[in-house]
Protein backbone atom coordinates (compact mmCIF):
# COMPACT_ATOMS: atom_id res chain seq x y z
CA UNK A 1 0.00 0.00 0.00
CA UNK A 2 2.91 2.16 1.34
CA UNK A 3 4.57 1.52 -2.29
CA UNK A 4 1.21 2.65 -4.32
CA UNK A 5 1.11 5.93 -2.09
CA UNK A 6 4.20 6.85 -2.76
CA UNK A 7 4.32 6.47 -6.78
CA UNK A 8 0.62 7.87 -6.95
CA UNK A 9 2.00 11.21 -5.36
CA UNK A 10 4.36 11.83 -7.90
CA UNK A 11 3.82 14.40 -10.41
CA UNK A 12 2.18 13.79 -13.19
CA UNK A 13 0.06 11.05 -14.86
CA UNK A 14 0.72 7.46 -13.53
CA UNK A 15 -0.52 4.54 -14.52
CA UNK A 16 -0.65 1.16 -13.29
CA UNK A 17 -0.07 -1.57 -15.80
CA UNK A 18 0.70 -4.98 -16.24
CA UNK A 19 2.96 -5.83 -19.38
CA UNK A 20 0.49 -8.59 -20.32
CA UNK A 21 -2.13 -6.29 -20.20
CA UNK A 22 -3.88 -5.19 -23.84
CA UNK A 23 -6.16 -3.27 -22.42
CA UNK A 24 -3.79 -0.97 -20.16
CA UNK A 25 -2.04 -0.95 -23.80
CA UNK A 26 -4.78 0.61 -25.32
CA UNK A 27 -5.06 3.39 -22.54
CA UNK A 28 -1.16 4.10 -23.29
CA UNK A 29 -1.58 4.78 -26.69
CA UNK A 30 -4.79 7.04 -25.78
CA UNK A 31 -2.28 8.70 -23.83
CA UNK A 32 0.47 8.55 -26.42
CA UNK A 33 -2.05 10.52 -28.88
CA UNK A 34 -2.63 12.95 -26.30
CA UNK A 35 0.60 13.86 -26.33
CA UNK A 36 1.22 12.86 -23.18
CA UNK A 37 3.91 10.35 -21.51
CA UNK A 38 2.53 8.63 -18.05
CA UNK A 39 5.03 7.06 -15.25
CA UNK A 40 4.19 3.52 -15.81
CA UNK A 41 4.64 0.57 -13.49
CA UNK A 42 4.25 -2.74 -14.32
CA UNK A 43 3.45 -4.29 -11.58
CA UNK A 44 3.45 -7.63 -12.80
CA UNK A 45 7.21 -7.21 -12.89
CA UNK A 46 7.74 -5.27 -9.90
CA UNK A 47 8.62 -7.76 -7.10
CA UNK A 48 5.97 -6.24 -4.60
CA UNK A 49 3.16 -6.59 -7.56
CA UNK A 50 0.59 -8.90 -5.43
CA UNK A 51 0.70 -5.97 -2.65
CA UNK A 52 0.09 -3.42 -5.22
CA UNK A 53 -2.35 -4.85 -6.62
CA UNK A 54 -4.56 -5.42 -3.40
CA UNK A 55 -3.73 -1.95 -2.52
CA UNK A 56 -4.85 -0.86 -5.64
CA UNK A 57 -8.29 -2.47 -5.58
CA UNK A 58 -8.52 -1.37 -2.05
CA UNK A 59 -8.45 2.42 -3.29
CA UNK A 60 -11.78 1.72 -5.41
CA UNK A 61 -10.68 0.11 -8.79
CA UNK A 62 -12.60 -2.79 -9.70
CA UNK A 63 -10.01 -3.95 -11.89
CA UNK A 64 -6.36 -3.65 -10.50
CA UNK A 65 -5.29 -2.20 -13.65
CA UNK A 66 -4.81 -0.10 -15.74
CA UNK A 67 -5.24 2.45 -12.70
CA UNK A 68 -4.67 6.21 -13.97
CA UNK A 69 -3.46 8.96 -11.74
CA UNK A 70 -3.20 12.63 -12.13
CA UNK A 71 -1.63 15.26 -10.16
CA UNK A 72 -1.86 12.18 -7.13
CA UNK A 73 -5.44 11.60 -7.74
CA UNK A 74 -7.25 8.33 -9.00
CA UNK A 75 -9.32 9.28 -11.99
CA UNK A 76 -10.08 5.67 -12.81
CA UNK A 77 -9.86 2.61 -14.95
CA UNK A 78 -10.43 2.43 -18.49
CA UNK A 79 -14.18 3.52 -17.82
CA UNK A 80 -13.21 6.27 -16.21
CA UNK A 81 -10.99 7.36 -18.49
CA UNK A 82 -13.31 7.20 -21.75
CA UNK A 83 -16.14 8.65 -20.11
CA UNK A 84 -13.74 11.43 -18.95
CA UNK A 85 -12.74 12.32 -22.51
CA UNK A 86 -15.68 11.52 -24.08
CA UNK A 87 -16.82 14.15 -21.74
CA UNK A 88 -14.24 16.58 -22.71
CA UNK A 89 -12.57 16.67 -19.10
CA UNK A 90 -9.50 14.57 -19.81
CA UNK A 91 -7.73 17.10 -22.12
CA UNK A 92 -7.93 19.75 -19.15
CA UNK A 93 -6.22 17.57 -16.36
CA UNK A 94 -3.33 16.34 -18.80
CA UNK A 95 -2.63 19.92 -19.96
CA UNK A 96 0.24 20.72 -17.59
CA UNK A 97 1.71 17.29 -18.21
CA UNK A 98 1.29 17.47 -22.11
CA UNK A 99 4.72 17.56 -24.15
CA UNK A 100 3.77 17.69 -28.59
CA UNK A 101 7.19 17.31 -30.41
CA UNK B 1 -55.03 -23.14 -104.76
CA UNK B 2 -57.08 -26.51 -102.76
CA UNK B 3 -60.44 -24.90 -101.29
CA UNK B 4 -58.24 -22.13 -99.34
CA UNK B 5 -61.75 -21.03 -97.85
CA UNK B 6 -61.93 -24.48 -96.11
CA UNK B 7 -59.11 -24.79 -94.69
CA UNK B 8 -59.87 -21.47 -92.86
CA UNK B 9 -62.55 -22.75 -91.37
CA UNK B 10 -60.54 -25.77 -90.23
CA UNK B 11 -58.14 -23.67 -88.71
CA UNK B 12 -61.17 -21.57 -87.23
CA UNK B 13 -62.70 -24.80 -85.85
CA UNK B 14 -59.23 -25.52 -84.44
CA UNK B 15 -58.68 -22.56 -82.57
CA UNK B 16 -62.27 -22.61 -81.12
CA UNK B 17 -61.76 -26.17 -80.27
CA UNK B 18 -58.41 -24.63 -78.65
CA UNK B 19 -59.97 -22.02 -76.50
CA UNK B 20 -62.65 -24.06 -75.57
CA UNK B 21 -60.47 -26.73 -74.13
CA UNK B 22 -58.30 -24.09 -72.20
CA UNK B 23 -61.72 -22.87 -70.57
CA UNK B 24 -62.53 -26.42 -69.71
CA UNK B 25 -58.73 -27.30 -68.48
CA UNK B 26 -59.51 -24.06 -65.81
CA UNK B 27 -62.08 -26.39 -64.02
CA UNK B 28 -61.63 -29.65 -64.60
CA UNK B 29 -59.47 -31.98 -62.50
CA UNK B 30 -56.11 -32.79 -62.74
CA UNK B 31 -56.42 -35.77 -65.20
CA UNK B 32 -58.97 -34.49 -67.53
CA UNK B 33 -56.73 -31.07 -67.13
CA UNK B 34 -53.85 -33.50 -68.87
CA UNK B 35 -55.93 -34.88 -71.13
CA UNK B 36 -57.87 -31.90 -72.13
CA UNK B 37 -53.87 -30.47 -72.55
CA UNK B 38 -53.28 -33.26 -75.20
CA UNK B 39 -56.29 -32.49 -77.49
CA UNK B 40 -54.82 -29.18 -77.40
CA UNK B 41 -51.87 -30.42 -78.16
CA UNK B 42 -53.19 -31.81 -81.05
CA UNK B 43 -55.24 -29.12 -82.03
CA UNK B 44 -52.53 -26.27 -81.85
CA UNK B 45 -50.47 -28.80 -83.99
CA UNK B 46 -53.22 -28.67 -86.67
CA UNK B 47 -53.96 -25.06 -85.86
CA UNK B 48 -49.56 -24.18 -86.60
CA UNK B 49 -49.87 -26.33 -89.78
CA UNK B 50 -52.83 -24.42 -91.32
CA UNK B 51 -50.87 -21.27 -90.80
CA UNK B 52 -47.46 -22.13 -91.76
CA UNK B 53 -49.46 -23.39 -94.87
CA UNK B 54 -50.71 -20.41 -95.40
CA UNK B 55 -48.01 -18.40 -95.41
CA UNK B 56 -45.94 -20.39 -97.25
CA UNK B 57 -49.16 -21.16 -99.83
CA UNK B 58 -48.60 -24.59 -99.78
CA UNK B 59 -51.48 -26.88 -101.11
CA UNK B 60 -51.51 -29.67 -97.80
CA UNK B 61 -50.27 -29.24 -94.27
CA UNK B 62 -48.10 -32.07 -93.69
CA UNK B 63 -49.55 -33.42 -90.37
CA UNK B 64 -46.53 -35.00 -88.68
CA UNK B 65 -47.29 -36.41 -85.01
CA UNK B 66 -43.79 -35.89 -83.63
CA UNK B 67 -44.26 -32.07 -83.69
CA UNK B 68 -46.41 -32.42 -81.29
CA UNK B 69 -43.86 -32.21 -78.85
CA UNK B 70 -43.04 -28.85 -79.39
CA UNK B 71 -46.47 -27.43 -78.91
CA UNK B 72 -46.01 -28.78 -74.64
CA UNK B 73 -46.17 -24.73 -73.51
CA UNK B 74 -50.29 -25.55 -72.78
CA UNK B 75 -48.92 -28.26 -70.60
CA UNK B 76 -46.95 -25.47 -69.14
CA UNK B 77 -50.34 -22.80 -69.31
CA UNK B 78 -52.04 -25.72 -67.66
CA UNK B 79 -49.23 -25.94 -65.15
CA UNK B 80 -49.59 -22.47 -64.23
CA UNK B 81 -53.03 -22.13 -63.99
CA UNK B 82 -53.12 -25.11 -61.43
CA UNK B 83 -50.29 -23.05 -59.51
CA UNK B 84 -52.43 -20.11 -59.52
CA UNK B 85 -55.28 -21.56 -57.86
CA UNK B 86 -53.84 -23.56 -55.35
CA UNK B 87 -53.14 -21.44 -52.02
CA UNK B 88 -49.80 -20.09 -52.73
CA UNK B 89 -48.48 -23.40 -50.50
CA UNK B 90 -44.90 -22.95 -51.61
CA UNK B 91 -45.00 -26.92 -51.31
CA UNK B 92 -47.88 -27.41 -53.52
CA UNK B 93 -46.41 -25.50 -56.15
CA UNK B 94 -42.79 -27.83 -56.17
CA UNK B 95 -44.81 -31.07 -55.82
CA UNK B 96 -46.76 -30.03 -59.34
CA UNK B 97 -43.44 -28.95 -60.83
CA UNK B 98 -41.98 -32.27 -60.09
CA UNK B 99 -44.84 -33.92 -61.71
CA UNK B 100 -44.58 -32.44 -65.38
CA UNK B 101 -41.64 -33.53 -67.56
CA UNK B 102 -38.70 -31.35 -67.02
CA UNK B 103 -38.16 -31.40 -70.85
CA UNK B 104 -41.12 -29.18 -71.00
CA UNK B 105 -39.86 -26.36 -68.88
CA UNK B 106 -36.62 -26.14 -71.39
CA UNK B 107 -38.48 -25.89 -74.40
CA UNK B 108 -41.49 -23.60 -72.79
CA UNK B 109 -39.76 -20.27 -73.74
CA UNK B 110 -38.74 -20.64 -77.37
CA UNK B 111 -41.94 -22.76 -78.00
CA UNK B 112 -44.59 -20.38 -76.65
CA UNK B 113 -42.67 -17.13 -78.40
CA UNK B 114 -43.13 -19.74 -81.95
CA UNK B 115 -47.00 -20.53 -81.10
CA UNK B 116 -47.62 -15.93 -80.58
CA UNK B 117 -45.74 -15.51 -83.66
CA UNK B 118 -47.79 -18.28 -85.33
CA UNK B 119 -50.96 -16.76 -84.57
CA UNK B 120 -49.67 -12.99 -85.20
CA UNK B 121 -49.29 -15.03 -88.65
CA UNK B 122 -52.88 -15.90 -88.89
CA UNK B 123 -54.12 -12.21 -87.66
CA UNK B 124 -52.02 -11.12 -90.58
CA UNK B 125 -53.73 -13.84 -93.07
CA UNK B 126 -57.08 -13.07 -91.73
CA UNK B 127 -57.43 -9.65 -92.08
CA UNK B 128 -60.74 -9.83 -93.84
CA UNK B 129 -63.86 -8.50 -91.87
CA UNK B 130 -64.93 -11.88 -90.80
CA UNK B 131 -66.62 -11.54 -87.11
CA UNK B 132 -66.26 -15.08 -86.44
CA UNK B 133 -62.69 -14.94 -87.35
CA UNK B 134 -61.90 -11.66 -85.57
CA UNK B 135 -64.40 -13.01 -82.58
CA UNK B 136 -62.03 -15.78 -82.21
CA UNK B 137 -58.66 -13.59 -82.96
CA UNK B 138 -59.72 -11.67 -79.39
CA UNK B 139 -60.43 -14.70 -77.65
CA UNK B 140 -56.88 -16.46 -79.18
CA UNK B 141 -55.03 -12.72 -77.35
CA UNK B 142 -57.30 -12.83 -74.29
CA UNK B 143 -55.92 -16.69 -73.74
CA UNK B 144 -52.29 -15.40 -74.31
CA UNK B 145 -53.12 -12.69 -72.01
CA UNK B 146 -54.30 -14.64 -68.96
CA UNK B 147 -51.45 -17.47 -69.92
CA UNK B 148 -49.12 -14.35 -69.21
CA UNK B 149 -50.52 -13.20 -66.14
CA UNK B 150 -50.61 -16.98 -64.38
CA UNK B 151 -46.98 -17.14 -65.38
CA UNK B 152 -45.96 -14.23 -64.07
CA UNK B 153 -47.89 -15.24 -60.67
CA UNK B 154 -46.24 -18.18 -60.44
CA UNK B 155 -42.52 -16.65 -60.78
CA UNK B 156 -44.12 -14.51 -57.86
CA UNK B 157 -44.62 -17.63 -55.85
CA UNK B 158 -41.50 -19.04 -56.95
CA UNK B 159 -39.30 -15.59 -55.16
CA UNK B 160 -41.85 -15.68 -52.26
CA UNK B 161 -40.64 -19.21 -51.71
CA UNK B 162 -36.82 -18.64 -52.49
CA UNK B 163 -37.18 -15.59 -49.68
CA UNK B 164 -38.76 -17.79 -47.44
CA UNK B 165 -35.88 -20.59 -48.47
CA UNK B 166 -33.06 -18.29 -47.72
CA UNK B 167 -34.61 -17.47 -44.46
CA UNK B 168 -34.84 -20.51 -43.44
CA UNK B 169 -31.15 -21.22 -44.23
CA UNK B 170 -29.69 -17.93 -42.15
CA UNK B 171 -31.92 -19.12 -38.94
CA UNK B 172 -30.01 -22.95 -39.77
CA UNK B 173 -26.72 -21.15 -40.32
CA UNK B 174 -27.38 -18.99 -36.80
CA UNK B 175 -28.41 -22.31 -35.08
CA UNK B 176 -24.88 -24.13 -36.61
CA UNK B 177 -23.11 -21.30 -35.31
CA UNK B 178 -24.31 -22.07 -32.15
CA UNK B 179 -23.94 -25.67 -32.02
CA UNK B 180 -20.38 -24.76 -32.92
CA UNK B 181 -20.06 -22.97 -30.11
CA UNK B 182 -21.36 -25.99 -28.28
CA UNK B 183 -18.75 -28.13 -29.82
CA UNK B 184 -15.98 -25.79 -28.75
CA UNK B 185 -16.39 -26.07 -25.59
CA UNK B 186 -16.68 -30.16 -25.85
CA UNK B 187 -13.50 -30.29 -27.93
CA UNK B 188 -11.81 -28.29 -24.71
CA UNK B 189 -13.23 -30.83 -22.39
CA UNK B 190 -11.76 -33.34 -23.50
CA UNK B 191 -7.96 -32.06 -22.26
CA UNK B 192 -8.96 -32.36 -19.05
CA UNK B 193 -10.92 -28.54 -18.28
CA UNK B 194 -13.41 -28.67 -15.78
CA UNK B 195 -14.98 -28.21 -19.09
CA UNK B 196 -18.83 -27.99 -17.67
CA UNK B 197 -20.36 -28.24 -21.02
CA UNK B 198 -21.91 -24.62 -21.06
CA UNK B 199 -25.31 -25.26 -21.27
CA UNK B 200 -25.95 -22.40 -19.31
CA UNK B 201 -24.12 -20.72 -22.41
CA UNK B 202 -26.22 -21.76 -25.26
CA UNK B 203 -29.64 -20.87 -23.25
CA UNK B 204 -27.55 -17.24 -22.53
CA UNK B 205 -27.41 -17.30 -26.43
CA UNK B 206 -30.69 -18.33 -26.96
CA UNK B 207 -32.15 -15.97 -24.85
CA UNK B 208 -30.30 -13.24 -26.29
CA UNK B 209 -31.51 -13.90 -29.74
CA UNK B 210 -35.04 -13.88 -28.43
CA UNK B 211 -35.07 -10.79 -26.12
CA UNK B 212 -32.68 -9.10 -29.55
CA UNK B 213 -35.49 -9.66 -31.70
CA UNK B 214 -38.09 -8.08 -29.36
CA UNK B 215 -35.43 -5.53 -29.12
CA UNK B 216 -35.50 -4.78 -32.88
CA UNK B 217 -39.35 -4.61 -33.19
CA UNK B 218 -39.75 -2.11 -29.91
CA UNK B 219 -36.66 -0.57 -31.86
CA UNK B 220 -39.03 -0.27 -34.88
CA UNK B 221 -41.98 0.97 -32.54
CA UNK B 222 -39.87 3.66 -31.23
CA UNK B 223 -38.98 5.20 -34.35
CA UNK B 224 -42.37 5.24 -36.01
CA UNK B 225 -43.35 7.01 -32.77
CA UNK B 226 -40.75 9.56 -32.93
CA UNK B 227 -41.32 10.18 -36.74
CA UNK B 228 -44.96 10.83 -35.48
CA UNK B 229 -44.29 13.19 -32.73
CA UNK B 230 -41.87 15.34 -34.74
CA UNK B 231 -44.75 15.88 -37.62
CA UNK B 232 -46.74 16.46 -35.14
CA UNK B 233 -44.86 19.08 -33.20
CA UNK B 234 -45.55 18.03 -29.83
CA UNK B 235 -44.45 20.19 -26.38
CA UNK B 236 -41.03 19.35 -25.66
CA UNK B 237 -41.91 17.84 -22.48
CA UNK B 238 -43.61 14.77 -24.24
CA UNK B 239 -40.94 14.59 -26.95
CA UNK B 240 -37.96 13.92 -24.09
CA UNK B 241 -40.21 11.23 -22.66
CA UNK B 242 -39.57 9.73 -26.12
CA UNK B 243 -36.12 10.69 -26.18
CA UNK B 244 -35.32 9.44 -23.19
CA UNK B 245 -36.89 6.29 -23.94
CA UNK B 246 -34.95 5.62 -26.73
CA UNK B 247 -31.47 6.34 -25.23
CA UNK B 248 -32.92 3.96 -22.46
CA UNK B 249 -33.46 1.45 -25.45
CA UNK B 250 -29.77 1.09 -26.47
CA UNK B 251 -28.17 0.85 -22.69
CA UNK B 252 -30.79 -1.56 -22.43
CA UNK B 253 -29.41 -3.02 -26.10
CA UNK B 254 -25.74 -2.60 -24.17
CA UNK B 255 -26.89 -4.17 -20.86
CA UNK B 256 -28.20 -7.60 -22.99
CA UNK B 257 -24.89 -7.95 -24.69
CA UNK B 258 -22.90 -7.55 -21.64
CA UNK B 259 -24.60 -10.55 -20.31
CA UNK B 260 -24.21 -12.62 -23.41
CA UNK B 261 -20.67 -11.91 -23.59
CA UNK B 262 -19.74 -13.47 -20.13
CA UNK B 263 -21.39 -16.52 -21.96
CA UNK B 264 -20.10 -16.46 -25.15
CA UNK B 265 -17.58 -13.54 -26.06
CA UNK B 266 -17.13 -14.64 -29.43
CA UNK B 267 -20.86 -15.30 -30.20
CA UNK B 268 -21.33 -11.14 -29.15
CA UNK B 269 -17.93 -10.30 -31.68
CA UNK B 270 -18.75 -12.51 -34.54
CA UNK B 271 -21.77 -10.31 -34.88
CA UNK B 272 -23.96 -13.61 -35.83
CA UNK B 273 -27.25 -11.85 -34.13
CA UNK B 274 -27.12 -8.78 -36.65
CA UNK B 275 -27.89 -8.31 -40.06
CA UNK B 276 -25.40 -8.97 -43.06
CA UNK B 277 -24.82 -5.91 -43.70
CA UNK B 278 -24.62 -4.76 -40.27
CA UNK B 279 -21.81 -7.03 -39.89
CA UNK B 280 -20.28 -5.47 -42.19
CA UNK B 281 -19.38 -2.52 -40.39
CA UNK B 282 -19.36 -4.23 -37.12
CA UNK B 283 -16.19 -2.99 -34.64
CA UNK B 284 -15.77 -5.09 -31.54
CA UNK B 285 -18.75 -6.72 -31.71
CA UNK B 286 -21.40 -3.05 -32.71
CA UNK B 287 -21.54 -0.01 -34.39
CA UNK B 288 -18.34 2.10 -34.54
CA UNK B 289 -19.19 5.46 -32.38
CA UNK B 290 -17.62 7.92 -34.80
CA UNK B 291 -19.66 5.91 -37.43
CA UNK B 292 -22.93 7.07 -35.69
CA UNK B 293 -21.46 10.81 -35.18
CA UNK B 294 -21.04 10.67 -39.07
CA UNK B 295 -24.90 9.29 -39.18
CA UNK B 296 -26.52 11.79 -36.67
CA UNK B 297 -24.76 14.86 -37.70
CA UNK B 298 -26.22 15.98 -41.33
CA UNK B 299 -29.48 15.38 -39.82
CA UNK B 300 -29.03 17.38 -36.77
CA UNK B 301 -28.99 21.04 -38.61
CA UNK B 302 -28.92 23.97 -37.53
CA UNK B 303 -26.53 23.48 -35.09
CA UNK B 304 -25.55 26.43 -33.10
CA UNK B 305 -21.70 27.20 -33.04
CA UNK B 306 -21.53 26.01 -29.41
CA UNK B 307 -23.36 22.95 -30.18
CA UNK B 308 -20.66 22.48 -33.72
CA UNK B 309 -17.07 22.96 -31.25
CA UNK B 310 -18.53 20.23 -28.43
CA UNK B 311 -19.96 17.59 -31.29
CA UNK B 312 -16.24 18.56 -32.56
CA UNK B 313 -14.66 17.86 -29.73
CA UNK B 314 -16.38 14.62 -29.18
CA UNK B 315 -15.91 13.29 -33.30
CA UNK B 316 -12.21 14.08 -32.10
CA UNK B 317 -11.88 12.18 -28.47
CA UNK B 318 -14.30 9.15 -30.00
CA UNK B 319 -12.05 8.81 -32.48
CA UNK B 320 -8.78 8.80 -30.38
CA UNK B 321 -10.89 6.05 -27.65
CA UNK B 322 -11.47 3.90 -30.70
CA UNK B 323 -8.17 4.38 -32.35
CA UNK B 324 -6.88 3.23 -28.77
CA UNK B 325 -8.95 0.11 -28.32
CA UNK B 326 -8.34 -0.43 -31.94
CA UNK B 327 -4.77 -1.11 -31.20
CA UNK B 328 -5.51 -2.65 -28.03
CA UNK B 329 -7.22 -5.31 -29.95
CA UNK B 330 -4.80 -5.86 -32.63
CA UNK B 331 -2.17 -6.21 -29.55
CA UNK B 332 -4.46 -8.89 -28.34
CA UNK B 333 -4.63 -10.82 -31.47
CA UNK B 334 -1.12 -10.77 -31.74
CA UNK B 335 -0.14 -11.83 -28.17
CA UNK B 336 -2.83 -15.03 -28.66
CA UNK B 337 -1.54 -15.74 -31.99
CA UNK B 338 1.72 -15.82 -30.61
CA UNK B 339 0.96 -18.16 -27.39
CA UNK B 340 -0.77 -20.83 -29.32
CA UNK B 341 2.04 -20.67 -32.31
CA UNK B 342 4.52 -20.75 -29.69
CA UNK B 343 6.46 -23.92 -28.53
CA UNK B 344 7.74 -26.86 -30.67
CA UNK B 345 5.49 -27.80 -32.73
CA UNK B 346 6.98 -31.51 -33.15
CA UNK B 347 5.65 -32.15 -29.73
CA UNK B 348 2.25 -33.69 -29.54
CA UNK B 349 1.20 -31.70 -26.66
CA UNK B 350 -0.21 -28.26 -27.07
CA UNK B 351 -1.59 -27.93 -23.34
CA UNK B 352 0.64 -25.47 -22.10
CA UNK B 353 0.14 -22.87 -25.53
CA UNK B 354 -4.09 -23.37 -25.42
CA UNK B 355 -4.04 -22.94 -22.06
CA UNK B 356 -2.19 -19.81 -21.32
CA UNK B 357 -4.34 -18.61 -24.59
CA UNK B 358 -6.92 -18.84 -22.53
CA UNK B 359 -6.06 -16.62 -20.46
CA UNK B 360 -5.77 -13.94 -22.41
CA UNK B 361 -8.59 -14.75 -24.59
CA UNK B 362 -10.35 -13.37 -20.97
CA UNK B 363 -9.55 -9.97 -21.92
CA UNK B 364 -11.42 -10.18 -25.37
CA UNK B 365 -14.56 -9.34 -22.77
CA UNK B 366 -13.44 -6.42 -21.64
CA UNK B 367 -12.67 -5.34 -24.67
CA UNK B 368 -16.79 -5.82 -25.69
CA UNK B 369 -17.80 -4.18 -22.35
CA UNK B 370 -15.11 -1.49 -22.96
CA UNK B 371 -16.12 -0.97 -26.57
CA UNK B 372 -19.97 -0.74 -25.68
CA UNK B 373 -19.30 1.73 -22.78
CA UNK B 374 -17.63 3.83 -25.74
CA UNK B 375 -20.97 3.57 -27.93
CA UNK B 376 -22.78 4.48 -24.64
CA UNK B 377 -21.04 7.57 -23.52
CA UNK B 378 -20.90 8.61 -26.97
CA UNK B 379 -25.06 9.03 -26.86
CA UNK B 380 -25.05 10.36 -23.59
CA UNK B 381 -22.98 13.46 -24.93
CA UNK B 382 -24.71 14.38 -27.72
CA UNK B 383 -28.06 13.94 -25.89
CA UNK B 384 -26.73 16.16 -23.42
CA UNK B 385 -25.08 18.83 -26.71
CA UNK B 386 -27.99 18.89 -28.18
CA UNK B 387 -31.70 19.74 -27.41
CA UNK B 388 -34.77 17.97 -27.18
CA UNK B 389 -35.55 18.25 -30.40
CA UNK B 390 -32.40 17.83 -32.04
CA UNK B 391 -32.11 14.73 -29.84
CA UNK B 392 -35.40 13.39 -31.08
CA UNK B 393 -34.00 13.77 -34.91
CA UNK B 394 -30.87 12.42 -33.91
CA UNK B 395 -32.80 9.21 -32.74
CA UNK B 396 -34.81 8.70 -35.59
CA UNK B 397 -32.16 9.35 -38.22
CA UNK B 398 -29.88 6.29 -36.00
CA UNK B 399 -32.86 4.14 -35.75
CA UNK B 400 -33.79 4.38 -39.56
CA UNK B 401 -30.00 3.92 -40.32
CA UNK B 402 -30.45 0.75 -39.18
CA UNK B 403 -33.60 -0.14 -40.26
CA UNK B 404 -32.13 0.53 -43.90
CA UNK B 405 -29.64 -1.52 -43.23
CA UNK B 406 -31.18 -4.27 -41.86
CA UNK B 407 -33.22 -3.72 -45.57
CA UNK B 408 -30.36 -4.13 -47.40
CA UNK B 409 -29.49 -7.22 -45.65
CA UNK B 410 -32.52 -8.55 -46.99
CA UNK B 411 -32.77 -7.42 -50.65
CA UNK B 412 -29.11 -8.54 -51.31
CA UNK B 413 -29.77 -12.20 -49.64
CA UNK B 414 -32.39 -12.24 -52.43
CA UNK B 415 -31.25 -10.55 -55.11
CA UNK B 416 -31.55 -12.53 -58.59
CA UNK B 417 -28.94 -14.97 -59.55
CA UNK B 418 -26.30 -14.48 -61.51
CA UNK B 419 -27.21 -15.20 -65.50
CA UNK B 420 -25.00 -17.98 -66.25
CA UNK B 421 -22.38 -17.47 -69.12
CA UNK B 422 -23.28 -18.77 -72.18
Amino acid sequence: MDKVMRLTTERGVVLFSKSSCCLCYAVKILFQELGVTPTIHEIDQDPEGREMERALMRLGCKAPVPAVFIGGKLVGSTNEVMSLHLGGGLIPLLRPYQAFC
Amino acid sequence: MLQPNLKEEEGIEAIETWNVGEQQELEGDEESKLSIALDINSTCAKVAFFIISKSMNSPTPQFVPSRLGIYEPIHQIGIWGENFKSNGNPNTSTSVIVEVDNKLENESETTSHEMLTASKNYEQEASKPIDKIQRRLAQNREAARKSRLRKKAYVQQLENSRLKLIQLEQELQRARQQGLYMGGVLEGSHIGFSGTVNSEDSVGIAAFEMEYGRWVDVQHRQICELRTALNAHISDIELRILVESGIGHYFELFRMKSTVAKADVFYVISGVWKTSAERFFSWIGGFRPSELLKVLVPQLDPLTEQQILEVCNLKQSCQQAEDALSQGMEKLQETVSSTVAGGPVDEVSYIPQVATAMEKLEALVSFVNQADHLRQETLQQMSRILTTCQAARGLLALGEYFHRLRALSTLWATRPPEPSLP
